[in-house]
């Protein structure tokens, strides 16, 4: 059971009290009309999967119901960060060194 | 009775405190203190299972843990059975009643001994898979026998009266293992202030220091032992938990401990109070650092017959000897790869045995306990092993031969020696499972022979599982891991003297994994690595021959380390000979995963409380009294209890269910619809929030009015809907399906808080703030009139408006939205008034009727109407349009809502789309299968494509036949057509296409 720091109640927390919401940081395209349907596609359905980091979104359901994101290698099962919605990571594939399948 | 291999004394038994207990139905005594193992050796009982598959004699190899044979079923009751348990971990108590777990009909005699015996060498590793292959259709048959004859544990038929719990902890350092190490670990941590666990899975805290040889600070290990703990359990924030078990470490330090509260006590937990006692608990351990101070195994080694009863790991004889006073034979052979093991023969001739020889592989052993050995007269075969017992129920000699271990061959003459007992060690691996858990490979050191654990975060392994061995040096490592993990969690270690104990000195170990044989390993008698699931050396050779090169598919197809053992005594050796068989070092073939759980653990621990009524909890209504009162029946509707329909006398579900829906088209009904979801959403942008989530516009709602919605996912799929009242300007009153009530709030925060944060909006559930009653049909409007002072007049209160006043003298709002048809008023109150109101109603209501009617009408009712329940007659693949609902999606709306762009693309927008349609069955009485399959040609043909299923079916009382919802293919272009529904017995029902609305198609009955 993982062991989360939620970046808005400001503590640890049990796995139990969070939702995996999915990879992290996508955003949903502008002005969608325009969009075509390929792209439309890309961002409904695909989703990287990569042995090693991996930005992720997590929601506090049983907590302050807040989304937020967390750096996770789905390796080790290490949390390297958490950080608020609308935040940009400082823990990336490239510094780390580590491999992210594209 | 006699306990023949009892000693006169020694031990850590009570002779004053004899036992009772039964194994395979013969009764024995033993004394406290005692294990089921130590009690049966002390009785001479040789035999206690029957093999895994070659079902041949198997007798105590262990003293602990890792034993693979002694694996029993427990229970003097039906109710009390418990599989799986080593008798090496059993306390004895007195009426413990015990039997071998194979063995058909019993161990003695059975059954697939012969066939083991016969055809052993004919039962390769996948015998069964390659005998019984064909014809593929027989293999369940095969398999009932073949698990028949094979046999495991088995579980309770009755239920288990025994309670069991869960109890979350959390500490700066948790000890796992109450040895050496851990002490000293344990002690250093907690006088400095740290919070401190230690567990131990054994009866007795102590760990190897209990058969301990060598004095620490001058007196018995033992005494350290006592004064330890007695310095530790005076301490408030240390916890001792022994009979635990760390059965799983899990991620960030989270470990699971299976702590056995009652098992040593009685078959079932004794009572307290008149209360049963926990049996066993689950410790959720949040730790800051863990110390790991498993220990280690000794290794067996494997020669030929290594498995007929009175052959057995060198330190349980020690063990046996030193703590139960039990000497397990008369005539002891030892063979030996290393120095530590010498302890088992001088612990044997100690007690009065005679120790026939000390057999090492080894060519010049020189250490401090060779040397004892050599003071003492005991004989001393240098370079040599046993490479084979014989002996049929019992070990009656051994051949000892001189080896070439390098070589891996024999090279001198066989000399049989006659003894009934021969002990092995091929040295020592370290305990790593836990470490194992948490996916972290364990790293081999050529120096040691042995795996250590693969670096954890917030792990410190302490002495054997570190690969330190030696007494004094298990010590210095603990206080070293106990100041670590303090540095680690940010305390002040302080000093600590380390006891003092004298130094053996010890020889280098041989590596000698697999002894070899006259004959090679394919033709020698069997050498077992793996006694619990019968995996041979000859196995792992043939798996490696037939191309099975990794050991992660070596150990699948030969099945070692499998289920209950998880590798305890086998898993080095066995992957030492598939190293040899593939020219490979150890280090290069690597090892298995170990896996939750160390050691087998009741489902009671695992399921805690977490059963009966606390399984999954429930929710209850405001009226859920009344409800009960009056007889209903209920079902759940996502946690909740929601009447299902109230049966008057003997009425069937039919008959009350036909009575409810001519109550509510003809006079009154209500429905206790306080289940439903509500949300309050506030802020100055929630009218343009619901706009973007909703796929309808909300832009012109007026405050006093409400509105139906629908919410899509982006995909343009139907995820959730319901009504949407407008309470103020920035205020609304949003209701949900009784299932996706949390779904919806979660939905929503997503989009605010990581979409769309710059609008100013705010949700919070109110579901169970408010209690709803919707009050349903013609009459309607005369009983809610007598007790509101609302205007309830037609142009004063509208269909799709909602009013705030009185009901029954209680704040309320009132709704006028149908989900029958019917002219309707939902009825919203606080929910601690809502029993006022609804006895209030019926109190006025009788004269008009009232009738309450639960989910079942409600269904009925609604699908007469065509109105569709999301997760019904959707199922997440449905569209709006699918549904015929384009009235209720705003494609002019100017943000693109959540779904807009989905539903322009091209499968979106196919014709021939799964669509919302209703069915007429031909046969009026005939009520159709929900879930039935439709199809479109008469004469079924398998295979024949399928067109859509049908979604809702029910007999309609007021229509006067059965009549259904389905989605079909190109649904709205088939009206008028006949479809069919063919069935699992043979039969073709066939339907007409027709549209979803049965009853009141222009909403003239809720006009009024």
């Amino acid at each position: 059971m993982l062991h989360i720091y939620c970046p808005y109640c400001e503590e640890y927390r049990e796995e139990e009290e969070f939702r995996p919401k999915g990879e992290a940081h996508i955003a949903r395209p502008a002005e969608p009309e325009a969009t075509s349907d390929e792209a439309w596609g890309d961002y409904l359905f695909f989703r990287k999967n990569p042995r090693g980091l991996h930005h992720e979104q997590w929601y506090h359901a049983a907590g302050c119901r807040k989304f937020f994101n967390a750096t996770r290698d789905t390796v080790s099962y290490q949390i390297l960060e958490t950080y608020k919605a609308g935040q940009q990571p400082t823990v990336s594939a490239a510094a780390s060194g580590k491999k992210v399948a594209k | 009775m006699s306990q023949r291999n009892r000693l006169e004394q020694g031990g850590r038994i009570d002779r004053s405190r004899p036992l009772r207990f039964s194994f395979n139905g013969v009764g024995y005594q033993g004394f406290a203190g005692d294990t089921l193992a130590s009690a049966l050796l002390a009785n001479g009982v040789d035999i206690v299972n029957r093999s895994f598959k070659y079902a041949r004699v198997r007798g105590i190899v262990a003293a602990g843990a890792e034993e693979p044979n002694a694996v029993v079923q427990l229970g003097a009751t039906e109710a009390s059975q418990v599989p799986n348990v080593r008798a090496t971990q059993q306390a004895l108590y007195d009426g413990l009643t015990a039997s071998s777990t194979n063995g058909w009909p019993n161990v003695d005699r059975d059954l697939m001994g012969v066939i083991g015996k016969v055809g052993g060498k004919f039962m390769p590793p996948g015998f069964y898979y390659k005998t019984f292959m064909s014809p593929a259709s027989m293999w369940p048959k095969y398999e009932k026998y073949i698990r028949k004859a094979a046999g495991l544990g088995r579980s309770p038929r009755e239920r288990d009266p025994d309670i069991y719990d869960h109890i979350n902890r959390h500490c700066d350092v948790l000890v796992v293992g109450a040895g050496p190490a851990g002490l000293a670990a344990a002690l250093v941590a907690a006088r400095a202030g740290a919070r401190v666990i230690l567990c131990d899975e054994q009866e007795e805290m102590g760990g190897s220091l209990l058969d301990s040889r060598e004095p620490i600070d001058g007196r018995p290990a033992a005494d350290w032992v006592t004064a330890v703990l007695q310095e530790l359990g005076a301490m408030p924030d240390v916890l001792l938990l022994p009979r635990t078990t760390a059965n799983g470490y899990h991620d960030h330090n989270f470990v699971t401990l299976h702590e056995r509260r009652t098992e040593h006590l009685a078959d079932l937990a004794p009572l307290q109070n008149g209360r049963r006692t926990v049996r066993a608990r689950m410790h959720r351990v949040r730790a800051g650092q863990v110390i790991l101070a498993t220990g280690t195994h000794e290794r067996p080694l494997v020669y030929a017959n290594n498995d007929v009863p009175g052959n057995m790991i060198a330190g349980a004889v020690s063990a046996y000897i030193h703590r139960y006073g039990v000497v397990p034979g008369q005539r002891l052979v030892l063979s030996t790869s290393n120095d530590h093991a010498y302890r088992a023969a001088l612990d044997w001739r100690e007690a009065g045995r005679e120790v026939v020889a000390i057999v090492d592989a080894r060519e010049n052993p020189d250490g401090d306990l060779v040397a004892e050995a050599r003071k003492r007269g005991i004989r001393i075969i240098a370079g040599s092993a046993v490479i084979e017992t014989r002996g049929s129920r019992r070990v009656s000699s051994a051949l000892v031969a001189r080896i070439d271990v390098a070589g891996f061959k024999v090279r001198g003459a066989v000399e049989e020696l006659a003894c009934d007992t021969v002990a092995s060690s091929g040295g020592y691996s370290p305990v790593v499972h836990l470490a194992a858990h948490t996916g972290a490979r364990p790293e081999w050191r050529d120096d040691i022979l042995g795996f250590v654990p693969g670096k954890v975060k917030g792990l410190i392994p302490a002495g054997g599982v570190n690969g330190v061995l030696t007494l004094a040096d298990v010590l210095a490592d603990g206080v070293e891991a106990g100041s670590r993990a303090l540095i680690e969690t940010g305390y002040r270690g302080v000093a600590v003297r380390l006891p003092e104990v004298r130094r053996v000195r010890e020889g280098k170990a041989a590596a000698l994994y697999q002894v070899p044989h006259v004959k090679p390993a394919m033709r020698a008698p069997k050498q077992f690595v793996d006694q619990q699931n019968d995996v041979t050396a000859a196995g792992i050779e043939l798996a490696t021959r037939e191309g099975f090169e990794s050991i992660e598919h070596v150990k699948r197809y030969t099945g070692m380390g499998f289920g209950t053992d998880q590798g305890k005594l086998g898993n080095i050796n066995g992957m030492a000979i598939a190293a040899r068989c593939l020219g490979q070092t150890i280090p290069e073939t690597g090892t298995t995963v170990f896996r939750p759980n160390y050691t087998p653990i009741t489902f009671g621990a695992i399921a805690g409380r977490h059963c009966g009524e606390f399984f999954d909890p429930r929710r209850y209504t405001a009226l859920h009294a009344w409800h009960v009162e009056r007889g209903a029946k209920f079902e759940e509707v996502g946690q909740w209890m929601r009447p299902w329909y109230f049966p008057r006398g003997n009425e069937t579900m039919h008959e009350a269910v036909q009575r409810e829906c001519r109550a509510v088209r003809e006079n009154v009904g209500i429905l206790d619809a306080s289940t439903l979801g509500k949300i309050e959403i506030q802020g100055k942008d929630a009218r343009e929030f619901l706009n973007r989530l909703y796929t309808n516009a909300w832009t012109k709602l007026d405050v006093g009015k409400a509105r139906y919605g629908l919410m899509c996912k982006d995909d343009g799929m139907i995820m959730d809907d319901g009504v949407t009242a407008c309470l103020g300007e920035n205020h609304f009153h949003m209701t949900t399906t009784t299932g996706g009530a949390a779904g919806v709030l979660d939905w929503m925060e997503m989009w605010h808080q990581t979409e769309w944060p710059e609008l100013e909006v705010y949700f919070n559930s109110v579901t169970d703030h408010w209690a709803a009653m919707a009050l349903n049909g013609p009459n309607a409007r005369k009983l809610l009139a007598e007790l509101t002072d609302i205007d309830l007049s037609k142009d004063k209160f509208g269909f799709m408006d909602w009013r705030e006043g009185t009901v029954a003298g209680v704040p309320a709002r009132v709704f006028r939205i149908s989900f029958t048809g019917e002219l309707s008023y939902e009825i919203n109150v606080q929910a601690n008034h809502a029993m006022h109101v609804w006895k209030a109603l019926f109190e006025k209501g009788e004269k008009y009727g009232l009738t309450p009617y639960g989910t079942e009408t409600m269904h009925v009712l609604r699908a007469e109407k065509g109105f569709v329940i999301i997760g019904q007659d959707t199922d997440g693949s449905v569209t709006p349009e699918d549904l015929g609902m384009q009235w209720c999606v705003g494609y002019k709306k100017p943000f693109s809502w959540i779904g807009r762009r989905a539903l322009s693309r091209p499968d979106t927008k196919r014709t021939d789309r799964k669509q919302l349609v209703g069915l007429k069955p031909l046969d009026g009485k005939l009520v159709l299968d929900e879930g039935a399959q439709i199809v479109l040609d008469k004469e079924v043909k398998i295979p024949m494509p399928m067109v859509g299923h049908v979604t809702s079916s029910y007999f309609s009382p007021t229509l006067g036949h059965s009549f259904a919802l389905a989605l079909l293919k190109g649904g709205s272009q088939r009206i008028g057509q006949t479809v069919y529904l063919p069935m699992a017995d043979g039969r073709v029902h066939a339907a007409e296409v027709v549209s979803p609305v049965f009853y009141d198609p222009n909403g003239d009955r809720h006009h009024v």
